[in-house]
């Protein structure tokens, strides 16, 4: 009886496989960024020719999107002509965040995926095993279209019940994480079941499934339904995907449960993201940037919540808001549906797609002693460029509250 | 394998790979050894002038969690530390160290304090705390990492066999 990640492994591999069971399986796709991307072009000329398939290699310009300084224009410069020469696909800076360019357009249920970068596990929401690693893995999978892999134990977690109104899936996963603590799925493959997750739209299931790496986790999944198929369905232009579902009995190592009407809307406190604490112990927080988007909430439906807020409302006088679509195919919708004269009336800067201020290479370094709220998923220490600032972690809808309000809010106020 | 010997640094629970390398020096990743001189930077400011070949960071939980930037493994080992023990490390973090034939070892650290000299045995699988006179256990690794770290890490492996660290059935 098998969880979705033994059935992943056991059909890639044509036999069943058991957790702790080493394996070499077949990748689907494997892709870059421009940090990760440089190194890994590195290690691969040290012992491979040609990239194994040239369609199923991607390399993806959106950290330093456009590169702020010439070492990071000659980084990529580096990786643009590497893409020339093995015929890898090419992200180039207009496209957006990797990760939402690959659940838009490529991953599908049943694939085995990574990727030079810890947020990879963010196709899980699609029933696909997709797990971040280092260059050097990525460039093994570049050059050969495998990798060895320890099956990992799986974790069920289930959120029961509903959530309740101004209480997104972002609070639900920062709560698991701060229950779990920032180790407490290492190496394991976290399935999310329940409810509440099942109402979930498919935008607001890749914020969970992105946060698992935050709890040490080697890859999160969500069972394939109708939403999953529907959205495939749609971003595809095609009818028929792997319908993935544990089986009844499939053995966890461990089960969680928890409630949806237990969760309140929440933020991690700086420096740890199991830092959780409920909004109501960090209200009124003064804040002097806001950062809505990234891998993990900068998808259109994060952007009509923030903007149903932000309509007719401005920004406080002591705030910057910086809102940043995380891929070009968003930044267009967000454009057609008006929320981007929204964000501009409202007093907001708006960022080209990509990774923004998350990483502290440029576009929002946080001056010393500032307090930061970001949609992002960490808040590690200097992680935005400046060790002595302070992040807090919320959904969409806290940081556009406290964009108005110019301190930690309580969104329910403006719904 | 070699008797590693050095002194102990010292540091907590939950060490991400920012405070390893923070992002702020994205644009020194194709320089590594400027990179370098940055380890450790946000967990302790001074740490890459005090470090000496062959000393070992000695950590508590988690360490490496965050960012999968390999850069973080490798600047450790162009500061000359001959391992990294903790009680735990982070899953990609710990895959890089070994890809990168930087030994990675789990072991209860609370029993080594900063300064220690330390002495490591990775075949018998001990270390002696020569400061405090006593020895701690280190959990054996898989094979395929000792495989891999014995080769020097995961490419000189490949160079070496043509192929991957483990047998297909």
């Amino acid at each position: 009886m098998s969880t979705i990640t033994e059935k992943i492994f056991s059909r890639k591999i044509g036999r069943d496989v058991s957790p702790g069971e080493i394996v070499i399986a077949p990748i689907d796709i494997v892709y870059f960024q421009d940090g990760t991307g440089p190194l890994g072009i590195r290690v691969f000329k040290k012992f491979a020719q040609g990239v194994f398939d040239s369609s199923r290699v991607h390399f993806f310009i959106d950290h330093a999107a456009p590169p702020p300084r010439k070492e990071l224009a000659n980084d990529q410069a580096f990786i643009r002509r590497f893409c020339k020469e093995t015929n890898a696909t090419l992200h180039d800076i207009n496209e957006g965040i990797s990760h939402q360019n690959i659940i838009e357009r490529y991953a599908e249920p049943g694939y085995i995926i990574v990727g030079a970068d810890s947020h990879t596990c963010t196709s899980g929401a699609l029933s696909a095993f997709a797990t971040g690693v280092g260059s050097t893995d990525a460039a093994i999978a570049m050059a050969t279209g495998t990798l060895w892999f320890r099956v990992p134990e799986s974790f069920r977690i289930e959120i029961g019940g509903k959530l309740e109104r101004g209480v997104y899936s972002k609070d639900v996963i920062l709560y698991v994480i701060g229950k779990l603590k920032a180790d407490g799925a290492t190496y394991k493959a976290v399935e999310f079941h329940g409810d509440v997750i099942k109402e979930l739209s498919m935008d607001a299931r890749f914020t969970i499934t992105n946060m698992v790496v935050e709890m040490g986790a080697k890859a999160g999944l969500i069972p394939v339904d109708d939403k999953t198929l529907k959205y495939l369905q749609e971003m595809r232009g095609k009818k028929n995907f792997l319908m993935l579902n544990p089986d009844n009995e499939a053995d966890y190592e461990k089960e969680f449960f928890f409630d949806g009407e237990d969760i309140p809307p929440g933020v991690a406190a700086p420096h740890n993201v199991d830092n959780w604490k409920p909004i109501d112990d960090v209200e009124g927080t003064l804040v002097n940037q806001v950062v809505i988007g990234t891998c993990t909430n900068g998808r259109i439906e994060d952007l009509r919540i923030v903007a149903s807020i932000l309509k007719g409302r401005r920004r406080h006088d002591n705030v910057r808001l910086l809102i940043v679509p995380a891929s070009s195919r968003v930044y267009n919708q967000a454009i057609r549906e008006g929320l981007i004269d929204i964000f501009i009336n409202a007093g907001a800067q708006i960022l080209p797609p990509g990774c923004g201020p998350c990483v502290g290479i440029h576009a929002g370094i946080p001056a010393d002693g500032e307090v930061v709220i970001s949609t992002q998923n960490r808040n590690f220490k200097g992680r935005m460029g400046n060790p002595n600032a302070e992040i807090y972690l919320a959904s969409p809808a806290t940081a556009a509250a406290s964009a108005i309000t110019g301190k930690i809010t309580d969104p329910r106020k403006f719904l | 394998m070699v008797i590693l010997r050095g002194r102990a640094w010292k540091f907590g629970d939950d060490i991400s790979t920012d405070h390893i390398i923070p992002g702020r020096y994205y644009h020194l990743r194709s320089n590594l050894p400027e990179l370098a001189k940055h380890v450790m930077e946000d967990a302790d400011p001074e740490f890459a002038k005090k470090v000496k070949p062959g000393d070992f960071i000695v950590a508590g939980k988690n360490f490496g969690m965050g960012s999968s930037r390999e850069h973080a493994a490798i600047v450790i080992k162009l500061a000359g530390v001959s391992a990294v023990i903790a009680k735990s490390f982070a899953r990609i973090f710990f895959r890089n160290a070994i890809n990168n034939g930087l030994p990675v070892i789990i072991a209860d650290t609370d029993k080594i304090d900063n300064g220690d000299e330390l002495e490591v045995d990775l075949d018998k699988g001990l270390i002696k705390n020569l400061t405090k006179r006593i020895e701690i256990k280190i959990q054996p690794l898989p094979k395929i990492m000792i495989d891999i770290l014995k080769a020097g890490g995961i490419v000189e492996y490949i160079k070496k066999h043509g192929k991957l660290p483990v047998e297909t059935k």
